[in-house]
């Protein structure tokens, strides 16, 4: 088995313009198989235009997608037969029951009788709505109903499974549940996941590889710690630092050490600015001081800072400020 | 890998009409559920129902004198007489049908957009169309159970009350303006359902139907009959005379573009024999001619342009919204 089989997901030049502006724009995109590949952007940035295409909702104006070899704008039906699409914000009918409502879905896959019906009971325990099964879905939480999409998806076994946005709106129970299915289903039950999302850090927990979205754009395309490197080749690194005693003249000390470009006070952490690795010099130095180092972390590594570095390259800087204080107050939480 | 995942998609493409056809009556078969359970349709029903046996109370009040005149296809009367100045059942339905069309249809996709169920429904492997037409078809049974029922019950409840048999021929005469009601309500469905697709709010497209639904039947006759005069006036003695054939030809077939019109037009003459035409007919073609009734078969051919017509106009409505779903983005 060639490392070419493996690709299930693969786009080819993949344009979608609406009048003069290209939602998507000359995507050249490849998902292998069992991956959990994140799809990040801020909105608007062409992520849910990307996922229509590949569901053959939407035709693309140039360029071509397939899944397994078959190309979804042909054979939409094929591709939604081994494709599951849990769109951003999932609707169900409210005078229906949960189960009559992943009943009808079965229904339109073709699935009927007493297996799917036991399906349908085991995918309701999985997804851990067995007590809210028999309440009509009009009564349910928005968590509930994220959960209950997953049901939904998941009824018609799909090998690769699309999610738009699966963490919006959640609370930081239902987040951890959700990630948690989302782990679930990629490395217990080998499925192909894609994740669309503007929020990083849960993203950053989960996925594979990630693809950042600009303005219908892939700047960025790699795994996590890839990108992470490719960032600080380019000589920045940025440093989390919390000592105890701290004063001002430590920050002199600090900023006349070799490699220093700059340091700034936030709140009661530096931040250290350097073109190389400061960990190893730094501890040193303040251990001979006498100071105890409460927090110490190189920021390059993380999603949030890749983010911000290919969002700055893109001239996207506001948007990617309030991303950070997203990921802030997620880290809060 | 590959190979496996291929060979599996020929076997579905086998079983592919099987498959998607299921979509479609899966579809049709909620939605018909969904209706039946629906309040709105309860209340529909209850409207209806309501008007109808005021309709026959009115005829049942009415058809004594009406038989002193005439007292031939007297059945057929408990259909057509008003009486105690409630209008005829005939008329009822001519006014209200619509609205049962309306409220059946005037949601029917933008609220599965607006409520993220359409999103849904179509990453499901059905033809996307299949939920357009699951929708019409489903509207359109509800509406032939309702006419049906209704018109079985109104002439059960004749026999019941007048002791009157109908005939063979008065039996498929009320069968041919059951039809006819079926159809004329089924445009007024694929009407509503187009401006679903259009409009994105259902307010708004139910303000359009109803819009519509009070210019066909209240104010079409008024603007034919103003355009009528400014192109063959007859204000005047001579042009009376020189435009009144024209006139009158005109304002008729202006007033036949409204469904409104062309149903009451095809229904009135199909449930009175007595109605030999429905142009203006001169005195000259008039002379010789015996007074007596039309048999079934020429009724009908009378009002088969009008059957056609009514078809056309249910089927333009619903090609509309058809083709309206299926170029439209799904994205909200």
């Amino acid at each position: 088995m060639g490392q070419n089989n493996d690709i299930v997901i693969r786009t080819k030049n993949l344009s979608k313009i609406y009048g003069t502006k290209a939602a998507v724009n000359h995507l050249d995109l490849e998902i292998r198989k069992g991956e959990v590949f994140g799809l990040l952007g801020p909105n608007g940035a062409g992520k849910t235009t990307t996922i229509m295409m590949l569901l053959g909702l939407t035709e693309p104006t140039v360029g071509q997608a397939s899944i397994y070899g078959i190309d979804c704008t042909r054979n939409a039906i094929d591709i939604k037969r081994v494709a599951g699409y849990l769109p951003d914000n999932p609707g169900f009918y409210p005078d229906m029951t949960g189960r009559q409502n992943l009943r009808f879905t079965a229904c339109m896959n073709g699935l009927q009788g007493e297996e799917t019906e036991k399906r349908i009971t085991q995918l309701l325990e999985r997804t851990g709505m067995t007590e809210a099964a028999d309440k009509k879905t009009g009564t349910y939480s928005k968590g509930m109903k994220q959960r209950l999409g997953i049901a939904d998806v998941l009824i018609k076994d799909p090998q690769i499974i699309i999610m738009d946005e699966p963490t919006l709106g959640l609370d930081p129970e239902g987040m951890r549940e959700l990630l948690e299915l989302i782990r679930q289903l990629s490395k217990e039950d080998g499925r192909t996941l894609m994740i669309s999302s503007h929020q990083l850090y849960q993203v950053q927990q989960i996925c594979d590889r990630v693809g950042i979205f600009v303005e219908g754009q892939l700047v960025a395309c790699g795994k996590i710690e890839e990108l992470g490197n490719q960032v600080q080749q380019e000589n920045h690194y940025s440093m989390e630092l919390q000592v105890e005693p701290c004063d001002d003249r430590l920050l002199g000390a600090i900023a006349g050490q070799d490699g220093v470009q700059s340091i700034e006070k936030e709140g009661n952490m530096f931040i250290v600015q350097s073109t190389k690795d400061m960990r190893k010099s730094l501890s040193a130095f303040l251990g001979k001081g006498n100071y105890t180092i409460l927090h110490m972390h190189q920021r390059g590594g993380d999603l949030d800072e890749i983010y911000r570095l290919y969002f700055e390259k893109a001239g996207q800087k506001d948007e990617s400020n309030s991303k950070k204080q997203n990921h802030r107050e997620y880290r809060h939480l | 890998m590959r190979a496996t995942v291929r060979s599996k998609t020929t076997e579905n493409t086998v079983i592919f009409e099987v498959r998607t056809r299921t979509g479609l009556s899966a579809l049709y078969r909620k939605e018909l559920a969904d209706h039946l359970r629906s309040r709105r349709f309860l209340i529909i029903l209850i409207l209806i129902y309501a008007t109808s046996f005021a309709g026959l109370y009115g005829a049942l009040s009415g058809i004594s004198s009406a038989a002193e005149s005439d007292s031939t296809f007297l059945f057929l009367k408990l259909y057509t007489t008003s009486g105690n100045s409630i209008p005829s059942f005939m008329s009822f339905i001519a006014l209200l049908g619509p609205f049962v069309g309306l409220t059946l249809g005037f949601d029917a996709i933008n609220s599965e957009r607006s409520s993220g169920t359409l999103n849904r429904l179509v990453a499901q492997p059905i033809y996307r169309d299949s939920v357009i037409i699951g929708k019409f078809l489903a509207g359109a049974a509800i509406i032939a159970i309702m006419v049906f029922s209704m018109g079985i019950a109104i002439g059960s409840i004749g026999v019941l009350v007048t002791g009157l048999v109908p005939g063979a021929e008065e039996v498929c005469r009320i069968i041919v303006f059951l039809i006819f009601t079926c159809i004329y309500i089924a445009f007024w469905l694929g009407l509503s359902i187009l401006f679903s697709v259009i409009c994105k709010h259902s307010a708004t497209s139910a303000m359009a139907v109803i819009a519509l639904w009070i210019f066909f039947t209240i104010f079409m006759s008024l603007l034919a009959n103003i355009i009528a005069n400014v192109i063959y006036p007859v204000d005047t003695q001579w042009n009376a005379m020189m435009n009144s054939y024209d006139n009158y030809s005109l304002e008729l077939n202006l007033n036949r573009i409204s469904p409104y019109y062309l149903y009451s037009e095809a229904v009135s003459t199909i449930m009175n024999p007595s109605v030999r035409s429905v142009n203006v007919v001169t005195m000259q073609q008039l002379e010789g001619a015996i007074t007596g009734y039309l048999s079934f078969g020429q009724s009908l051919l009378l009002v088969w342009p009008h059957l056609v017509g009514l078809m056309a106009l249910m089927l333009i409505a619903f090609a509309g919204s058809y083709v309206g779903f299926m170029r439209q983005e799904i994205r909200s």
